[in-house]
């Protein structure tokens, strides 16, 4: 920077020469050796300048990346109530905007900064030496231009703010009318809703109008400013040049380096925006990383190996001021099984996630194998949990890589295969057009809700994990399917811990103890055969589930009689009360 | 549902990219400026005079050298007359300079206008299209997408037509009148410096090409960021559970990765290409002198033309350091215009007849004639549907979730057109009326009661000033709406926000009443969504208004209240998209069929769960 700036302030000198010569009269070789002179430092100041430019935005370009990549490596050791309570958009507008602010401050900050306080102390030393007058008249004119530039910029700032608040307000009125276009659509207000997004529309252009009138302003003045700089130094000097205090030559020297300094002085107002704006954005981003994690790993982790015995021992958890779990216990041997049942925001789905530590409890103690959650790794922990969620939520990657996404190593054939039977995914998979390398999302196959669900346990399944949570994970599967299974999850959790929440009774029946909640609490514990003779509430949802399980049967025998022919298996044969009855436990 | 896949509405169509200069799209884009022809042509009058005064002042300077400061140094002229020149050259220059910065200031203005207004219509345009188009365009894209369209697209659009389209025509004009006044200055001089130009074209077609595939390149990879962080941060809980963090993390800094690489390559194609172009000026400067140098020695040609011809270089490289970000300015538009124009080339899948029927008297018969439909084929939502309402009757549909209650709603509404059988309103297919016709005779209470920004008032008569005062009121005490609005710190003129928070779930129900009861249509049509947050009091008022509602008009009622089905004068029963039973409360339960199952499970239940 500074070599280029030194480089900068000779070719003017050459050419003052020049003028000087020809202006006495001279030989032409001297004025080409003059000239050549005066393109070899334009040519090393455009080398040293263009490398140094490369350095410096370059470097801004690392500090992006390296940003980034930080940011998102300390998104990661967040907990899940962190996430609930940052909406996505407004971290996605800092990990985009805000992290362009930081690194335009790096990048053309610093080089502006560097390039234009460099030039100014060498242009100024040599302006000096041609006429000290003069630099002092034109030091005396070129604030102005900075300082017209600073106050007209901080006016436009507060224009442009109240532009972007009516941009606010016209997205939030199309929001508004893409949101409610029912009840637009419905009461024919088309035409009113035109009108009163036309008077947004307007009041948006009129503002960006105004801001224009400002913003046009500051060009024409800079020049306006530039150009009586010049024409001062032309007046002056050219007095002095006519008395003989001065040469011509000298002169346009002189002007050569005003326009050199010209438009970095101009653009030291530009500078301080883009500091301020890139201070602002810097606060922002701090604020990310200074949020710290609730759920950490422990100083000392244990390393024993998971067997898959889980206890929660008086738990009470709550969100902010709402209580959803009050004084929860209950004990799963190693290989046992769980179910909870419940109606929706009893907090079924908040207790589970208490074991992978997506939550810590405020009081109680979760174990599993009799240690602590809290002093497993997280890593360790999660590592043997299989998890399948209420909300699927899939990855835009081939299928192969959504079910394969918690194993170690990239998941073997048999392995997927395994996996997507026990999910009863495989027919699906069949008509998929690359099967499991087909990419899933906007740029690939939508699946339907059942397909999802069925994913996400395969994913959960092909992680060979020793305990299984099934939170409400066969919602969106018709009752055959769960069925199937159920059946095949049966097996392979023979030797497994599982923990399944659930709305069915037919999903839970099987477990060896079932708790129901209601507000948090447990209210009645037991297995299926225990619960049903205390003709509880259990009692009361299987009776209800029953009459829905008539009103479905009819549909149910013709769509799996469908199946079965289609197939061309004759597994069972059984009419359909009877696949209902052994659907629901009940022997003959 | 509507969960995973991630990523979905922010970068959507990002892979558009845009090529700098499509004609098809520029020309579309063009004739949005035919209604500002005038602004255009003053504008670029303007843009004339302002290139014209620009190149005044090196003209100014070479006779201050040449008239002023030269023959009094060398004592042709006395020194007093000297300074007369001197003083009037800078009066004069302060004029032009003057003028200079008027035409600018005006250009610049008026070219922003120009390109706001025109956009303006464009959005206008973009919006009034998005309101006829049907529901189904809604339930596929999400509100996110559309804003995006309509909110930064278009301004991608406006910076293009009043920053870059303007520009280079500002750019043209100045290059052409300095090229101009060269030639009027010294023919010979001007015929070396436009050498230069072939150069030029070499190095900024050169770089041209490497920009365009750099910024291309960093379009697509921050497009690819982007998508993968929205992804990662929406689904952070399943990175976790399945401990993928540092695989997450590795994928993540691929992509980063990439992206630096490109910016990497613009940056080195910037840092090259600028000081490229200075160090062209400053070769082609040392040519001029030197030849310049050459005819003065000759006697041929005057130091002060050779200065002027100096300071104009320095107005005929400006425009070609800009080139890159106007570049960048068109490429992005290009990419955003594209965007928009498809979605106003979506075709409405609804749409009027062009020989309407009018309906002089609505009596309100509502006639499914064996309607079949689905959302998307071939998953039936409903399978040939007969029944006929009478004018006047109520009217219950009940059945288990899924059985295509609400869709009945719907296509009575005309929001979706049924792909089988015919839906008659008073004998007339809702397919031969206005949109508009069916809708002003049929009102809907919908499941989710709506309530836009603006007051209490405003949110009843919506935009329709021919409903009074008088009548908003009247409508609210009909629906039992009145006692909570009276209670409201501003009564009828309370702001009520967005998705109405300042409102219970109660009381946007019968403010929905109110609305619907308002436009007095003789068919009204009811969701009726059993809310588990209404208090008892409220749910009350509900119930009564309910009654009120459906008295002396055709109603449809999806009916989640016993009382109300225990109300109306007939029941429909849909079981998998079919109507499998129709009769009264009373006979259907004798039946002892789908309804006395549905009744045993959802009413019964409900009414005992409420006891």
């Amino acid at each position: 920077m500074t070599m280029a700036a030194v480089l900068a302030v000779v070719p003017p000198r050459f050419i003052g020469q020049i003028v000087d010569a020809l202006n006495v009269g001279t030989e032409l070789g001297v004025v080409i050796v003059l000239a050549l002179g005066s393109v070899s430092f334009a040519a090393a100041e455009a080398i040293t300048r263009g490398f140094s430019r490369y350095q410096i935005i370059n470097a801004s370009r690392r500090i992006e990346y390296e940003v980034r990549n930080d940011l998102l490596g300390h998104l990661q050791t967040m907990h899940l109530g962190y996430f609930q309570h940052q909406r996505i958009g407004d971290l996605m507008a800092r990990l985009t905007n805000d992290l362009t602010a930081v690194r335009q401050m790096y990048g053309f900050g610093i080089v502006m900064t560097a390039s234009t306080m460099m030039l100014l102390v060498f242009t100024v030393i040599s302006m000096i030496g041609v006429s000290l007058k003069l630099t002092v008249l034109t030091l005396l004119l070129m604030p102005v231009a900075s300082g017209t530039f600073w106050i007209v910029g901080r006016k436009v700032h507060h224009k442009f703010q109240e532009l972007q608040a009516q941009f606010g307000a016209m997205s939030t009125k199309a929001q508004e009318n893409f949101s409610g276009i029912r009840v637009v659509k419905a009461f024919s207000q088309e035409e009113p809703e035109i009108r009163s997004f036309a008077e947004v529309n307007a009041e948006y252009v009129r503002r960006a109008v105004d801001l224009a009138k400002l913003n046009g302003l500051i060009w024409p003045a800079m020049a306006f400013i530039m150009g009586i700089a010049v024409l001062a130094t032309l007046y002056v000097g050219g007095r002095d040049a006519i008395e003989g205090h001065l040469t011509i030559g000298q002169l346009v020297q002189f002007i050569a380096y005003q326009s050199l300094i010209a438009w970095p002085m101009i653009a030291l107002g530009e500078i301080t925006n883009i500091f301020q704006q890139g201070w602002a954005s810097l606060v922002r981003l701090q604020e990310l990383f200074d949020a710290r994690a609730s759920v950490a790993d422990p100083e000392d982790a244990v390393e024993t190996p998971i067997r898959g015995e889980v206890e929660l021992r008086g738990v009470s958890f709550a969100y902010g001021q709402a209580i959803v779990l009050r004084d929860i216990s209950f004990k799963v041997p190693a290989g046992g099984s769980l179910a909870i049942v419940g109606a929706t925001g009893s907090g079924k789905s908040s207790l589970v996630n208490l074991i992978p530590r997506l939550f810590d409890p405020q009081q109680g103690d979760v174990f599993i194998d009799g240690i602590d959650v809290r002093r497993y790794r997280l890593e360790a922990l999660r590592r043997a949990i299989g998890y399948v969620p209420q909300e699927t939520f899939l990855f835009s990657v081939p299928l192969r890589e959504n079910v394969g996404f918690g194993a170690a190593e990239p998941l073997t054939d048999a392995q997927l295969q395994w996996a997507g039977d026990v999910s009863q995914l495989n027919k699906d998979v069949e008509d998929f057009p690359a099967r499991f390398e087909t990419m899933i999302g906007e740029r690939g196959v939508t699946l339907s809700g059942g397909q999802k669900q069925r994913t996400a346990i395969a994913r959960a399944v092909a992680k060979d994990p020793r305990i299984l949570i099934l939170d409400d994970a066969l919602s969106s599967v018709d009752t055959y399917t769960e069925a199937e299974i159920l059946r095949r999850l049966r097996s392979v959790m023979r030797d497994r811990t599982s923990i399944v929440v659930a709305h069915r009774i037919s999903t839970v029946k099987d477990a060896d103890e079932i708790l129901v909640l209601d507000d948090g609490r447990i209210v009645e514990r037991g297995s299926h055969s225990e619960l049903l003779l205390r003709r509880g509430r259990y009692a009361q949802m299987y009776r209800r589930q029953l009459l829905e399980e008539e009103l479905e049967v009819d549909e149910e025998r013709d769509q799996h009689e469908k199946r079965v022919r289609a197939e061309r298996e004759v597994e069972s044969g059984g009419s359909a009360p009877r696949i209902l009855r052994e659907r629901l436990g009940l022997q003959d | 549902m509507g969960h995973g896949h991630g990523g979905g509405g922010f970068v959507q169509d990002d892979e558009i990219l845009g090529k700098a200069y499509d004609a098809r799209l520029t020309r579309r884009l063009i004739s949005y400026l035919k209604p500002y022809r005038r602004e255009v042509g003053l504008a670029v009058g303007l843009l004339f005079l302002m290139s014209a005064t620009q190149i005044v002042p090196p003209i100014i300077a070479k006779f201050i050298i040449d008239s002023a400061i030269t023959p009094a140094v060398s004592g042709a002229i006395p020194q007093a007359e000297g300074f007369a020149r001197l003083a009037m050259l800078g009066i004069a220059y302060v004029i032009v300079l003057a003028l200079a910065s008027g035409f600018r200031f005006w250009q610049n203005v008026l070219t922003t206008s120009i390109g706001q207004r025109a956009m303006y219509d464009l959005r206008l345009q973009l919006f009034r299209h998005l309101q006829y188009l049907s529901l189904g365009f809604f339930d596929r894209n999400p509100v996110g997408r559309l804003m995006t369209r309509i909110t930064n697209d278009i301004d991608a659009l406006t910076e293009m037509v009043s920053r870059g389209v303007v520009s280079i025509f500002g750019d043209l004009f100045t290059l052409l009148a300095v090229m101009v006044v060269m030639l009027l200055l010294d023919v010979r001089l001007a015929l070396l410096t436009f050498l230069v130009i072939p150069v030029l074209v070499g190095i900024t077609a050169f770089f041209r090409g490497m920009m365009r595939d750099s910024f291309r390149a960093i379009r697509i990879r921050l497009a690819r960021v982007n998508t993968y962080l929205n992804e990662t941060l929406s689904g952070m809980s399943i990175v976790q559970l399945f401990t993928r963090e540092r695989a997450t993390f590795a994928q993540f800094d691929g992509l980063n990765e990439e992206l630096y690489q490109a910016n990497r390559g613009a940056v080195r194609a910037m840092s090259t290409f600028q000081p490229s172009i200075m160090f062209t000026r400053a070769a082609t400067s040392a040519m001029l002198f030197v030849a310049g140098g050459y005819w003065i020695i000759q006697g041929e040609l005057t130091i002060g033309t050779l200065s002027a011809f100096w300071l104009l270089l320095e107005q005929f490289f400006r425009p070609i350091l800009d080139l890159a970000e106007r570049y960048n300015i068109l490429q992005a538009a290009m990419a955003s215009s594209e965007r928009v124009f498809t979605l106003l080339d979506t075709k409405a899948t609804i749409e009027d007849p062009p020989h309407p029927v009018e309906l002089e008297h609505v009596r309100g018969e509502v006639r499914f004639d064996g309607v079949s439909f689905a959302y998307n084929e071939p998953d039936w939502v409903l399978r040939d549907v007969d029944f006929t309402i009478s004018a006047g009757e109520s009217v219950a549909i009940v059945g288990a979730t899924g059985a295509g209650k609400t869709s009945i709603i719907s296509l009575i509404s005309r929001f979706y057109d049924v792909q089988r059988g015919r839906i008659l309103l008073d004998g007339v297919d809702l397919r031969e009326m206005r949109q508009r016709e069916v809708r002003r005779h049929v009102g809907v209470v919908l499941q989710d009661p709506f309530i836009f920004a603006g007051t209490v008032a405003s949110n009843i008569r919506l935009n329709d000033t021919a409903i009074t005062d008088e009548q908003v009121r009247w409508a609210a005490r009909f629906v039992n709406a009145d006692t909570f609005i009276d209670r409201l710190p501003e009564g009828y003129e309370t702001v009520v926000t967005e998705r109405g928070s300042t409102l219970s779930v109660g009381q946007k129900q019968l403010l929905a009443f109110a609305r619907a009861i308002a436009f007095n249509p003789e068919i009204m049509l009811v969701l009726d969504e059993a809310t588990s947050s209404v208090d008892t009091e409220t749910e009350r008022l509900i119930q009564d208004a309910l009654q009120k509602l459906m008295r002396g008009r055709t109603s449809i009622v999806i009916a989640h209240r016993l009382s109300t089905i225990q109300n109306v004068d007939r029941i429909i029963v849909l079981h998998k998209g079919r109507l499998v039973e129709s009769g009264s409360h009373r006979d259907l339960l004798a039946q002892r069929g789908v309804y006395h199952r549905l009744y045993e499970l959802q009413y019964r239940a409900h009414e005992v769960a409420q006891a």
